[in-house]
């Protein structure tokens, strides 16, 4: 049908006076957007199947490239916008649910930018992190109620397993399969190196990555994909995946075509065979039955192992969250609205779930109202984007951050959201060998590892200047923060005040 | 001595690598000036099998057949690297021969080219390298 | 003036200040005049602005040394009609006078100052399944947030909290200190950065025996205040020694930890040098400062903490505010400065700096009478 048809989004600019055609955009893109015409010497662009991920624009030696949005329009609408009418179309042709990528990309307000942080002027000094020690060393997990001792009086170490972090910043969970093994790899390199950790995510433990075992939190969700003993025992922690910000209330699905070979074993289930992860967990249809698998999953690793319990950050999350923190898990993961995926529908990803920022401080005020805040950790996730982002999540109450976009940008994710295609130009998102190479983990590892040593300085920098010098001092330091142009409900929620007050 | 070396497993064939040696040989300050409608003759090379590629240039041998089949002494090793004086080459073309890794190409002028890890050009160091996107080819020791 | 008629609203907004510490201590139990440390606070009157001002004596009452000593602050006769109500529920009242003062014109404005010697009433006692000194906690709480215009700023037994808005020398005065004799003083000058102190904002800060003079500002202050607040304090000064003293209440009452355990706490050693500790003390530091982390003061601080038959003197861990300590005899002494401690005792066996974060412990010879 006629209507059907889409002006493509993107117009591909060359600049044919920098041209040296060679063609290495066309050799690039897995779209296959360029295409060399031999006859007359020149390059050709089908602009329809560009995708925007910037690979070509990246590689092109003379800077000829640029994608521009197209100025193509439809007639204004305020209320029918271009992507309204769009799906519309999209819909009515192929009378599917509409699929999308990464993170919520809709104009909600984010708390981050509206929350400004303190700095010590005067009546106390702020404190240089170049001359002195500055720590940002953190432990998950719950604390002792009352010490004990020992009979000679000396104190007794009666802490149930903790995460020691370096920093208090993770990579959350992607799974083998969702992204390159190449990804993984940069991922389990770099928290060792960084001394923090990373997540499996639901798609087991490819065998090569058991060496990575203390930098691992090994994942459990409602599809069990990749679960048995070893993988539970290979871990650093186990996490519960009840949820996922990107998609609240629904599970995931692992199309069979990208099910082929390590991913298939890796999983435990054969090529080809679609993984659909369910919506909830069937043996957990309520909080008592949560407590059951929390306590199975210690069973199993003999009570040596923090189990965190992952939920999506929902209307009534602190109630939730209070729940957790009485079934015997650990730390608590919170994801918020903006947290990515691999493939969700769009209209959940869109309109599903509330802010992080909003969701973690009721949680950590709900928990602190009922006294039960030192039952667990908490890890706060769905769009942290920079080092300001983590020292804003302390402050509120935080524990320490998950990072999951970030993290691949940082490996060359340009977020042009296609994941789903599984044609990752840049090699994270996809299972095709001449794709997954293009990830290199020796350079991958150390981008990560460059970005949160960065951030690792601005948070001691940040630190330093408020006079803290351990991020302990931080966790729900909310005196540290000030709100701008926040309404009184929402800086009442935030539990902060305007700034100027 | 640092070489030149690649890894396959990370070469994704884009060919970056011989536009940037050939741009790098031309002497020319802007790439899109020196190789606009220029048929390049790059001293590195991609080659392509089935699912397998790599770049290929000159190894700078310890004992090189170059060299030794050289008849002018137009090939020498200075500094562990194999240079091509151009005035002293006659084209015999003997070097194309024997080099086992067919390094040696014939070039524009008549003479030899191979590379000479840049130490002549502007590069300074090898443009291939600095250039490559994924790592696939390294200046280091071994 | 009590807090609800002030423009400077403490106890709503949070307000930084500088300050003036000193204290002394016969570890023999030796009897010293509250007149040495006026004395000692006098030299250093720059070091406060007239904003607050205040004492802590132990062993000054040894002929009620077994009753709570209560100081209170009313606004008016109202208040304390009903608050004296409370009060006597919850308490059987052996004593009770107006707090003997001295009129200065440098202190003005003063709210009705009485005291108390009380023992909680003994089938309240019961009924309430607490023990004597959580009883007396949840009695004071009770009246300081919901009693308006009366504000309890002492309950220790056998010692006593004096303070007001005024220099230290002249709240003194106003005290009458040269009157009581106690075998450990310590002593405050405040230098608020904000508008006019209120009289229970200013220091000593006392629950039970403990009293905390501070100089400082602490930056890890929210994150105590919420963590503290979950064991049933209730910070309404919004002050530093407020939460420090909920700190130690918490940690060597309610956890029984020691007071060097304590100081490994809040003013924890950095992870560099636990590492380089031996295996058990290593482990040690950890623990503690792994299970207590949200209890970790950070900024700069400098703290005299007085309980019944010891005092502590501890530094931030960076040792940001200066405090000195000396000795004399069996006289332990510790101020802001040397010229302080200089007034009180001109010949000294030693004097030293402590460093950052490390705790100085004096209590009485033949062990403390409750040393925690």
């Amino acid at each position: 049908m006629p209507v059907d048809f889409m002006y493509p989004e993107y117009e591909i600019a060359r600049n044919d006076s920098r041209c040296i055609r060679c063609r290495v955009c066309e050799r690039q893109c897995a779209n296959e957007v360029h295409s060399y015409e031999e006859s007359g010497n020149f390059m050709l662009s089908d602009e329809s199947k560009c995708v925007n991920c910037h690979r070509c624009v990246s590689l092109c030696p003379t800077r000829a490239l640029k994608i521009v949005k197209s100025d193509h329009c439809f007639k204004e609408n305020a209320n029918w916008n271009q992507a309204a009418i769009k799906e519309i179309y999209k819909q009515s042709g192929s009378g599917g649910v509409l699929l999308s990528s990464m993170g919520n990309p809709e104009r909600y307000p984010v708390y981050w930018d509206k929350m400004l942080i303190n700095a010590s002027q005067v009546t106390n000094p702020s404190i240089d992190p170049l001359r002195e020690p500055m720590e940002t060393k953190v432990f998950l997990g719950k604390k002792p109620e009352r010490i004990e001792r020992g009979p000679d009086g000396s104190l007794r170490n009666n802490l149930t397993p903790q995460l020691e972090l370096a920093m208090p910043v993770m990579f959350s969970a992607m799974s083998y399969g969702s992204i390159s093994y190449n990804a993984h790899e940069s991922l389990a390199r770099a928290s060792r190196e960084l001394g923090i950790f990373y997540n499996t995510g639901e798609g087991g433990l490819h065998e090569d990555f058991y060496q990575y075992g203390e930098n691992t939190i090994v994942q459990v969700a409602s599809g069990r994909f990749g679960v048995h003993r070893e993988y539970l025992e290979a871990g650093a922690a186990i996490e519960i995946k009840m949820g996922q910000g990107a998609k609240p209330g629904i599970g995931g699905h692992l199309p069979g075509e990208k099910i082929v070979g390590d991913i298939s074993k890796t999983r435990m289930i054969p090529e080809g065979s679609d993984a659909i992860s369910p919506a909830p967990h069937h043996d957990i249809y309520s909080i008592e039955d949560l407590r059951q698998l929390v306590f199975s999953l210690k069973e199993a690793t003999q009570y040596k192992k923090p189990v965190i319990v992952k939920v999506a950050a929902v209307h009534n999350i602190a109630a939730i969250a209070s729940g957790i923190a009485r079934s015997g898990a650990d730390i608590i993961a919170i994801d918020g609205f903006r947290g990515g995926t691999g493939a969700a529908p769009t209209r959940i990803r869109d309109n599903v779930g509330i802010p992080i920022e909003l969701a973690l401080a009721s949680v950590d005020a709900r928990l602190r109202d009922e006294g039960i805040r030192n039952n667990v950790s908490l890890v706060a996730g769905g769009s942290i984007r920079n080092s300001a982002d983590v020292v804003k999540a302390i402050a509120l109450g935080a524990d320490a951050v998950y990072i999951a976009t970030g993290a691949l940008l940082a490996l060359g994710c340009h977020l042009c959201r296609s994941c789903q295609s599984g044609k990752c130009n840049w090699g994270i998102a996809t299972q095709r060998p001449e794709l997954v190479k293009r990830l290199n983990p020796d350079m991958g590892f150390r981008r990560l590892v460059n970005l949160l040593t960065a951030w690792n300085h601005e948070i001691k920098e940040l630190m330093g200047g408020m006079g803290i010098n351990s991020i302990e001092a931080l966790k729900g330091n909310r005196l540290m923060l000030r709100g701008t142009g926040l309404n009184e409900n929402e800086l009442g929620i935030l539990g902060i005040s305007h700034a100027g007050e | 001595m640092k070489r030149v070396y690649v890894n396959e497993k990370w070469c994704l064939g884009c060919r970056l690598c011989e536009y940037n040696c050939a741009f790098a040989n031309t002497g020319e300050r802007n790439m899109a000036l020196a190789l606009r409608n220029l048929e390049i003759s790059p001293r590195i090379r991609i080659e392509e099998g089935s699912d397998i590629c790599f770049a290929v240039s000159c190894r700078h041998c310890e004992e090189p057949l170059c060299v030794k089949g050289c008849i002018t002494g137009a090939l020498s090793i200075e500094d562990g690297i194999i240079m091509v004086d151009e005035d002293k080459c006659v084209s015999c073309y003997t070097c194309i021969l024997s080099c086992p890794y067919g390094a040696v190409s014939p070039s524009e002028h008549g003479a030899v080219q191979k590379c000479e890890l840049c130490v002549k050009n502007r590069s300074g160091a090898p443009a291939c390298v600095a250039g490559c996107p994924n790592g696939a080819i390294v200046y280091e020791e071994r | 003036m009590l807090k609800e008629n002030l423009n400077g609203k403490e106890g709503q907004i949070r307000i930084p200040s500088g300050c003036a510490i000193a204290g002394l201590f016969s570890r023999s139990g030796k009897s010293v005049s509250g007149e040495t440390i006026v004395n000692a606070m006098t030299v250093m009157h720059d070091r406060s602005n007239g904003l607050g001002g205040g004492f802590a004596g132990y062993g000054i009452y040894p002929q009620y040394k077994d009753l709570y000593a209560l100081h209170v602050f009313y606004n008016n006769v109202s208040a304390k009609e009903e608050c004296e109500k409370y009060i006597d529920k919850a308490f059987e009242v052996i004593n009770l006078s107006r707090i003997p003062i001295r009129k200065t014109p440098r202190i003005t404005d003063e709210p009705l100052i009485w005291r108390y010697f009380v023992a909680p009433h003994h089938n309240k006692l019961m009924d309430s399944q607490l023990d004597e000194d959580e009883y007396v906690v949840r009695a004071v709480i009770r009246i300081n947030t919901s009693f308006d215009g009366s504000y309890v700023f002492s309950s220790g037994k056998n010692m006593g909290s004096f303070k007001a808005v005024g220099f230290p020398e002249d709240v003194g005065t106003f005290y009458r200190l040269d009157e009581y004799e106690g075998y450990c003083w310590t002593g405050h000058g405040r230098y608020p950065t904000n508008t006019p102190g209120w009289w229970g904002g200013a220091h000593p800060f006392s629950m039970l025996d403990y009293s905390i003079v501070h100089n400082g500002e602490i930056s890890s202050y929210d994150a105590n205040r919420r963590f503290i607040e979950m064991y049933g304090y209730k910070c309404t000064l919004l002050t530093d020694t407020e939460v420090i003293t909920y700190i130690v209440d918490f940690l060597t009452r309610k956890q029984a930890l020691t007071l060097t355990e304590v100081a490994d706490i809040i003013a924890a050693p950095f992870w560099s040098t636990i590492e380089s500790k031996p295996p058990k003390e290593r482990e040690r530091l950890t623990y503690l400062r792994n299970a207590f982390s949200s209890l970790l003061i950070t900024g700069p601080f400098s703290i005299l903490l007085g309980f019944s038959g010891g005092m502590m003197a501890l530094n931030d861990r960076l040792k940001l505010r200066s405090m000195v300590v000396a000795e004399k005899g069996d006289m332990v002494y510790a101020a802001s400065e040397e010229a302080a401690i200089r007034m009180m005792e001109p010949e000294l066996d030693r004097i030293w700096s402590p460093m950052g974060g490390e705790p100085v412990i004096v209590t009485l010879e033949g062990g403390a009478e409750q040393c925690r």
